[in-house]
C-alpha cells in the first residue's frame, strides 16, 4: 500500500476550535497507521497558533499554520485561496473537511478550483488495498450507501458530519508546525464580514447529549412536546425532533436530527411517536441504545430499535417519569452540567 | 439589477423515497413510479429572485440540468412569475458528479449573457450534498454565501445578507455579481393559483443540448466526473427490538431498569 499524506481542514472561529476538526484528526490518524503515512492540520485565522499543540497532541504529525489578519474572521475566497496555495506546496493525497456551515461553502469551492473530486457528508472513510480512499456516503435518507472513489485526481477531496468520528485522547506526540506565506493583498476577498453574531447555548446541544429523547409527527400537539422535555430534563438530556414538529413549529430547527439536521450518538436514543423513516434513522442508529414508543405495531422504527414498546406515550410516559423520580437521588436534577 | 438567473432542480418526491428499489443486477436505483417535484428549497431561491423583479423589474430566468421529462415541473415554477426558462439535457451530461454539473450550469449561464444574481436552494433533498451552487461560482469567477436566511438592498445596490452558522448569525455587505444559496427562513415562497397554474402548461421551455453548449465531452458527465461510484448497498439497518409488554407501569419499570442499567440514571 502506497503511503498517504492525509490533509484536515482544522475549523476555527474566533480562535475557538469546532469538535468536527479533532473528530476528523482522529480518523486521519487511522488511515495514517494503516498505510505508514502521515496526518497534516491545515489551520488558518489570526493569533491562532496557540492552537497548534492540541492538534499534535490529537494526530497531527504537521501543522500547516496561515496566520494573517486577512483571515480572521473567515471569509470564503481568502480561505480558498490559501488551501489551494498550500495544496500545491504540500500536495496531500486525501483533504478532509467538516460538513458543517463552514466546510460545506469552502470544501466545494476549493474542490472545484484544484478540479478535484469531493464527496458529502462521508459516513465512513477507508483505504482500499493500493492505499486510495474509499468513501462512505448515505443517500435518499439513509436508506442507501454509495461507496464513492476519487482515483485519478488529487487531493481526494471529502466531508464528514460532525459527530461521525471519533477525537483521540490527547498525548504526548511530537510534531513540527510550518508557517505557510499568506499574500495580504489576495486580489478579491469577496464580500466584507460586518458583524459575526455568537449567542451563548442555553440549552444542553444535541450533539453532546448522552441521552436524546425525540419526538415526531405522533405526538401530536406542543403539549404532549412538553412531556418530552420533561423526560429529556430528568435524564440530563437534548430533545431532538424528526421534521414535522419542527415544521408545526413545537421545537426550534436546531433540535432536527436526520439527512438535513443533526447527527447524534448518545448513549440512548428514545424515539417517542417517530415512525422511522430513513432520512431521520440515519441521524442516530449509531446511538448505543435505542428505544422507540409508537401506537403502530409495525413502525419502521422498531426495526432499528433495541427496545420497543408498541403503545400511546401518553400512557408509557408519565409512569416512566414518575419511576425516574424515584430512583434519582435528592437534588439529582439541578446537577445536570452544559458540556464544555 | 436587471436580471436574476435561479439554478432549479426537480427531484423525487421524499414522501416516495420509501418506494426506492435498487436492480440488483446493474446496481443502479429503479425510480419508476416516483413522481418529481422542485426541490422545496429552490422555491425561496426563486422568491429571492421574484422580488428582485417587485422592485427593480429585473428578468428572472430559470435554469435546470435534468432529462427531457423535467419540463412540466420546470413549468410549474414559471408559474410563479419567472420569465424564462432553460433546460439544459444532453446524454452527454449524465452521469455528471457535482464538479461537472457545476461546469454544465456555468456554461448555461455563461450563453443566457450578462446577469446580477445567481440564486440557488442552499441544498437538494436527493443528493444533499449542497456542493453544486460554491462550485458553479468558481467556475464564473464570483463571489458566493451559503445559507442566506435574510437579503435586503441597501440604496447603493450593494446587498445586506445574514447567513446562519451553528453558534449564531454572521452579517454580510456583497455587491453583484454574486452567487447565493437560500435557507428555508430567507422567504415565504408565493402562492401559485389555478389559474397561474393552467397559463404555466403552455409556455415555451428553451433545450439546450451539448451541441448549443458546446463543452468538451472529456470534461463532462462520467468521463469528466472525478467521483466514481464504485459499490451501491441498500442499507439494512436492523437491532433485535425486543417488545415491551405489560401494562403501563410495567413498561415504565421495564423501561427505567434498562435506563439504570446505562448508567444514566
Amino acid at each position: 500500500m502506497k503511503t498517504q499524506h492525509i490533509g484536515v481542514f482544522i475549523e476555527q472561529r474566533g480562535g475557538v476550535l469546532h469538535d468536527v476538526g479533532l473528530e476528523l484528526l482522529g480518523k486521519a490518524r487511522e488511515l495514517a497507521e494503516v498505510s505508514k503515512g502521515t496526518v497534516s492540520a491545515f489551520l488558518l485565522g489570526r493569533d491562532i497558533s496557540a492552537l497548534s499543540d492540541d492538534l499534535i497532541a490529537q494526530g497531527a504529525d504537521t501543522v500547516l499554520l496561515a496566520d494573517s489578519p486577512v483571515l480572521e474572521p473567515y471569509r470564503l475566497l481568502p480561505y480558498t485561496s490559501v488551501l489551494a496555495q498550500a495544496c500545491e506546496t504540500c500536495d496531500p493525497d486525501i483533504l478532509l473537511f467538516g460538513a458543517t456551515r463552514m466546510g460545506v461553502e469552502l470544501a466545494p469551492r476549493l474542490a472545484a478550483r484544484l478540479r478535484t473530486g469531493l464527496s458529502a457528508h462521508c459516513m465512513d472513510l477507508r483505504l482500499d488495498t493500493e492505499g486510495k480512499l474509499l468513501q462512505m456516503v448515505p443517500g435518499w435518507g439513509g436508506g442507501v450507501v454509495a461507496t464513492i472513489r476519487c482515483p485519478d485526481h488529487r487531493p481526494q477531496m471529502a466531508t464528514v458530519m460532525p459527530g461521525v468520528m471519533k477525537k483521540l485522547v490527547p498525548t504526548e506526540r511530537s510534531g513540527e508546525c510550518i508557517h505557510l506565506s499568506v499574500k495580504e493583498d489576495l486580489h478579491r476577498f469577496g464580500p466584507k464580514v460586518l458583524e459575526v453574531h455568537i449567542e451563548e447555548p442555553k440549552e444542553m446541544p444535541l450533539e453532546k447529549a448522552d441521552v436524546v429523547v425525540a419526538g415526531g409527527w405522533g405526538i401530536g400537539n406542543p403539549e404532549g412536546w412538553a412531556i418530552l422535555e420533561d423526560l429529556a430534563t430528568l435524564l440530563c438530556g437534548a430533545v431532538g425532533a424528526t421534521r414535522p414538529p419542527v415544521d408545526e413549529g413545537w421545537v426550534s430547527e436546531s433540535r432536527m436530527i436526520g439527512q438535513s439536521g443533526k447527527t447524534v450518538r448518545p448513549r440512548l436514543y428514545m424515539g417517542i411517536g417517530i415512525s422511522g423513516m430513513s432520512h431521520h434513522v440515519v441521524g442516530m442508529d449509531e446511538s448505543d441504545c435505542i428505544v422507540a414508543v409508537n401506537t403502530n405495531p409495525d413502525a419502521a422504527i422498531f426495526e432499528v430499535s433495541d427496545l420497543a414498546v408498541v403503545g400511546d406515550y401518553r400512557e408509557i410516559l408519565p409512569p416512566l417519569l414518575k419511576e425516574i423520580r424515584t430512583r434519582l437521588p435528592e437534588g439529582r436534577i439541578d446537577t445536570c452540567e452544559l458540556p464544555q | 439589477m436587471k436580471r436574476m438567473i435561479v439554478c432549479v432542480k426537480p427531484v423525487p418526491d421524499p414522501n416516495a423515497w420509501d418506494r426506492l428499489q435498487m436492480d440488483p443486477v446493474s446496481k443502479t436505483l429503479i425510480r419508476e413510479g416516483i413522481p418529481s417535484v422542485i426541490n422545496p428549497l429552490d422555491k425561496h431561491a426563486v422568491e429571492a429572485a421574484l422580488e428582485m423583479k417587485d422592485l427593480f423589474g429585473a428578468e428572472v430566468i430559470l435554469l435546470s440540468m435534468a432529462p427531457f421529462d423535467a419540463q412540466p415541473v420546470l413549468r410549474e415554477v414559471l408559474g410563479m412569475g419567472a420569465d424564462r426558462a432553460f433546460l439544459l439535457s444532453d446524454k452527454a451530461f449524465a452521469g455528471s458528479d457535482t464538479l461537472a454539473t457545476a461546469r454544465i450550469l456555468a456554461q448555461g449561464i455563461r450563453n443566457i449573457g450578462e446577469f446580477d444574481l445567481i440564486f440557488c436552494g442552499n441544498f437538494t433533498l436527493d443528493g444533499s450534498t449542497a456542493q453544486v451552487p460554491s462550485q458553479v461560482a468558481e467556475f464564473l469567477d464570483i463571489p458566493n454565501v451559503m445559507h442566506v436566511c435574510d437579503m435586503s438592498i441597501l440604496k447603493t445596490e450593494s446587498l445586506l445578507l445574514t447567513q446562519k452558522i451553528e453558534q449564531g448569525t454572521v452579517k454580510l455587505e456583497a455587491e453583484p455579481p454574486l452567487l447565493l444559496s437560500f435557507t428555508k427562513e430567507a422567504n415565504k415562497p408565493r402562492y401559485i393559483s389555478f389559474m397561474e397554474i393552467l397559463a404555466a402548461e403552455k409556455r415555451k421551455i428553451n433545450i439546450w443540448d451539448n451541441a448549443i453548449l458546446n463543452i468538451d465531452e472529456t470534461l463532462i458527465g462520467l468521463k469528466g466526473s472525478p467521483t466514481q461510484m464504485a459499490d451501491l448497498l441498500l442499507q439494512p439497518k436492523q437491532r433485535k427490538g425486543i417488545r415491551l409488554t405489560g401494562n403501563p407501569e410495567e413498561i415504565a419499570r421495564k423501561l427505567a431498569d434498562k435506563i439504570h442499567q446505562l448508567g444514566i440514571i
